[in-house]
């Protein structure tokens, strides 16, 4: 890659409490692409996902070192403005979390706290990212309605709206379509591939199959440490290491 | 088989007599000052102050402790909401990386919490008398203030503590500073306040031991933070001491007033949490 990725590790270790969680990770995430985190549970993966957006900051305990570059910029330097950095990126949690206000305000939230006031300009905005979601013409008619009464899988794609807003550049997706039924799964997949030409992506998933269907490269972390990275079909079909081999056949969980 | 279904009835007439027991002597409770009080009802005691001869069994009511009540109760609830929003918020949201100082702030409150009304009660008149002031309505909400302030911030804490961590990261993660995050957990927590409100208003509106020296005693409502207010649990307390018949039976009635305000309130705000839930999660 020639020009700087727009996430870059170096050398990041993580405690909590005494727990060593993160253990030397060094990667660059490629532009672009859809890129998934796999391994097993509690293996870490959350963690460094939520160590790109600095969410980590927030956890009782925690000590990071290392380095995350965001666009060249260290997010851990002492200077970095953290707002800054988490408008950058839009992050779909586990299970969706509608904001408790209305559909339309929801989506209007982030660029309303980042100065945009211009009704027009919000009018504008949400329409186009509920399209971009594909739930405009689900939910048009009833925009000033709360979003706690859409059904599961309309409010992850609202959530994801909602990110969208702020005009990140990276998408994190931490488990995003483990409470989903099938069919918002493969809504919900679909989205990602389709956004990965104007976003990078980064996945963290447990299902093998999804990391296969949407993903262009796959990290594997095992106990804290990337054990592989590579593209999809090579980690996944044709691994170097043993322990991927173990877990992409299900021996590791 | 036997003795399994001889364990579960048992234990099912054991649950039943024990809420019967509760729900029995609720209705007890304000059936008594029900009938002890209802005879001596009339429209006179929620619409006069005590008239000359009201404590010998003469003219008037009580509405100076009606209004005193609303004043020190709705002026301490205020004042308590005031400082207990911020400190709820302080504690959730701005120390969660520093636990044992977040979680000394809870223990300090717990002990206020369990402090008895009266300590606050004479504490506000230290302060009181520190600041030269006279037993006023001021006093009164003072002390009260003092007494809900724990009350108001444990139940906005725990409150507060439901709050899923992903709305907090949902949120922070759209970039919002750490008050605009807080703003939108308040709005989550809406119904939450109200219960606080109303806890805190029943017990500032029910309690005695703090505006006894705070607040004072007056027949007349008061115009000013600086005199005093009659409050009704103290109105009751004169009157049911009282050997005259009917000022007794003015002080059932007025113990009646006092439940049917605070059952007015409950369902009240019951009403407002329903409405004000409609976008919770």
């Amino acid at each position: 890659m020639t020009k700087t990725p727009h996430i870059s590790v170096q050398h990041l270790n993580v405690h909590i409490g005494n727990q060593h969680i993160l253990k030397d990770i060094s990667i660059n995430i490629p532009d672009k692409k859809v890129t998934s985190i796999i391994g097993p549970s509690g293996c870490g993966k959350t963690t460094l996902l939520k160590s790109f957006n600095r969410l980590l900051d927030n956890t009782a305990d925690v000590k990071i070192d290392g380095k995350v570059l965001v666009d060249g910029e260290d997010i851990y330097a002492p200077d970095a403005e953290v707002t800054h950095i988490r408008k950058k990126m839009g992050l779909l949690s586990q299970r969706p979390f509608p904001l408790p206000m209305s559909i339309y305000d929801n989506v209007a939230y982030g660029p309303r706290i980042h100065g945009i006031r211009k009704k027009s300009e919000l009018d504008e905005l949400v329409e186009q990212q509920l399209k971009a979601t594909g739930l405009w013409n689900e939910v048009k008619d009833r925009l000033s309605s709360s979003a706690t009464r859409l059904s599961i899988g309309q409010q992850q794609r609202l959530c994801l709206a909602r990110g969208l807003a702020v005009g990140p550049e990276i998408i994190l997706g931490d488990e995003s379509t483990s409470a989903l039924d099938p069919v918002s799964t493969a809504i919900i997949e679909d989205l990602f591939i389709s956004l990965k030409e104007k976003y990078s992506i980064v996945l963290v998933t447990h299902i093998l199959r999804q990391a296969r269907r949407v993903s262009d490269h796959i990290i594997f972390v095992y106990m804290g440490k990337i054990i592989e990275f590579g593209p999809t079909e090579e980690v996944l079909l044709n691994p170097r290491e043993e322990l991927t081999r173990e877990y992409a056949k299900g021996f590791i969980s | 088989m036997k003795r399994r279904k001889l364990e579960e009835l048992f234990f099912r007439i054991l649950m039943l007599l024990a809420t019967t027991i509760v729900g029995g002597s609720f209705f007890l409770i304000v059936g008594t000052v029900f009938i002890k009080g209802i005879h001596y009802m009339n429209l006179d005691m929620i619409t006069k102050t005590p008239g000359g001869g009201f404590y010998i069994g003469k003219e008037g009511g009580v509405l100076n402790a009606i209004i005193g009540s609303f004043y020190v109760a709705g002026g301490a609830t205020i004042l308590g909401l005031l400082i207990s929003i911020p400190v709820a918020i302080y504690i959730n949201m701005y120390m969660d990386g520093k636990r044992f100082l977040s979680n000394t702030v809870r223990m300090a409150f717990d002990v206020l919490f369990g402090i008895p009304s009266i300590v606050y009660g004479a504490f506000g008149f230290l302060i009181m008398v520190y600041f030269g002031l006279r037993a006023s309505l001021l006093g009164g909400i003072i002390a009260v203030t003092l007494l809900i302030i724990p009350i108001l911030v444990r139940t906005l804490d725990e409150v507060i503590r439901t709050v899923p961590l992903e709305l907090r990261d949902a949120a922070l993660s759209l970039g919002s500073t750490r008050w605009e995050m807080s703003k939108v957990i308040l709005r989550q927590i809406r119904p939450g306040i109200f219960t606080a409100i109303l806890l805190s208003f029943g017990r500032a509106i029910g309690d005695v031991a703090s505006v006894l020296f705070t607040a004072g005693f007056s027949d007349n409502i008061p115009t000013s933070l600086r005199e005093p207010a009659a409050t009704l649990p103290l109105a009751i307390f004169f009157q049911l001491g009282s050997p005259v018949e009917e000022v007794q039976g003015r002080g059932y009635a007025s113990a009646l007033i006092l439940t049917v305000i605070v059952l007015i309130i409950t369902m009240l705000s019951d009403f407002l949490i329903k409405r004000f839930s409609k976008h919770k999660i």
